[in-house]
C-alpha cells in the first residue's frame, strides 16, 4: 500500500496536544519542512488554505479526520504526515464550510504533482472509509503499530 | 457521445483525483462513456465554456453553473458513497 512508502516516520505525531487546527497544521508542517519535503512557505499556505477551503471530513463514526494540503508549488517531494490528537480538535467541513468537524486523526498531504498520486490518495481514502482502522489508529501507541495498521 | 464531468476540489490535485477515478470506474461499469476534467474551483467557469454535463465537487461552489452539481465528499469519507454514485449515473443517463 502506498501510504507506508510516503509516510515519513518522523512526521508521525502520536498523542499530539493541540487546541486548534492551526496548531496541528503547524506541528505537522514543521516536521515535513524539517525533513525537506516541503518549502518554507508551506505552513503559511496550508494555514491560509484551511481558512478558506477547510479539509475536515465527517466520517460517520466515532472519529473524524482532516486532510490539510495545498498546491504543489509549496512542495519539494511528496510525503504524508500523520497526527493522532490527544483530544478532538475542531476543523471545518470541506463541503459545508460553517460546520464544525471535531477531528482526532489528521493526515497532512504534501503532493508534488497534480493527479499523479492516485494510489497514495486512494489508500488514504480507503483508510478513512474504514472506521475500524481509524479507531485502531486513534488508539495506537507506537509508530510500529501505525505502520502495521496501514498495510 | 461521451458525457463530460467536471470534478473539482480546492486544489484540483487531491480529493478531485480520488473522485475522478471513482467516477470513471463507476461509469465504465455502468457502460457510460465519460470524460472527467479535474480542476480547482476557480477553473470551473473556463471548463464550463468547453461544455459539460455535470459537476462533482468537494468544495463549495459560490455561483450557479447552470448544470447539475453533486457533492463528492462521499468518495473520500465513504459515507453515502453508493447514493452519490447512483446520483451521478442518473444525471449522466439523461
Amino acid at each position: 500500500m502506498n501510504i507506508k512508502e510516503h509516510l515519513a516516520e518522523d512526521a508521525i505525531l502520536i498523542g499530539l496536544k493541540a487546541s486548534s487546527s492551526e496548531e496541528v497544521i503547524r506541528a505537522l508542517g514543521e516536521k515535513l519542512r524539517n525533513l525537506g519535503f516541503v518549502k518554507e512557505n508551506f505552513i503559511e499556505a496550508a494555514l491560509e488554505r484551511e481558512k478558506n477551503m477547510p479539509t475536515g471530513l465527517p466520517l460517520g463514526g466515532e472519529y473524524n479526520a482532516a486532510i490539510p494540503h495545498v498546491d504543489i508549488e509549496f512542495v519539494n517531494q511528496s510525503a504524508l504526515g500523520l497526527a493522532i490528537l490527544k483530544q478532538d480538535v475542531v476543523f471545518y467541513n470541506m463541503v459545508e464550510n460553517d460546520q464544525e468537524v471535531p477531528c482526532r486523526l489528521v493526515i497532512m498531504l504534501a503532493l508534488d504533482q497534480p493527479k499523479s498520486q492516485i494510489e497514495m490518495l486512494q489508500s488514504v481514502a480507503a483508510v478513512l472509509q474504514d472506521q475500524e482502522t481509524v479507531s485502531k489508529l486513534v488508539s495506537a501507541e507506537t509508530k510500529e503499530e501505525i505502520f502495521s495498521l496501514l498495510s | 457521445m461521451a458525457k463530460t464531468v467536471i470534478v473539482s476540489c480546492g486544489t484540483g490535485i487531491a480529493t478531485s483525483t480520488v473522485a475522478a477515478k471513482a467516477i470513471e470506474e463507476a461509469c465504465k461499469e455502468a457502460g457510460i462513456d465519460v470524460i472527467t476534467k479535474q480542476c480547482k474551483g476557480q477553473e470551473i467557469p473556463e471548463l464550463l465554456k468547453q461544455g459539460a454535463d455535470l459537476i462533482v465537487t468537494t468544495s463549495t461552489l459560490r455561483f450557479d453553473p447552470g448544470i447539475p452539481v453533486v457533492k463528492g465528499l462521499a468518495f473520500l469519507t465513504g459515507v453515502g458513497k453508493d447514493q452519490v454514485v447512483q446520483e451521478i449515473l442518473d444525471h449522466l443517463r439523461d
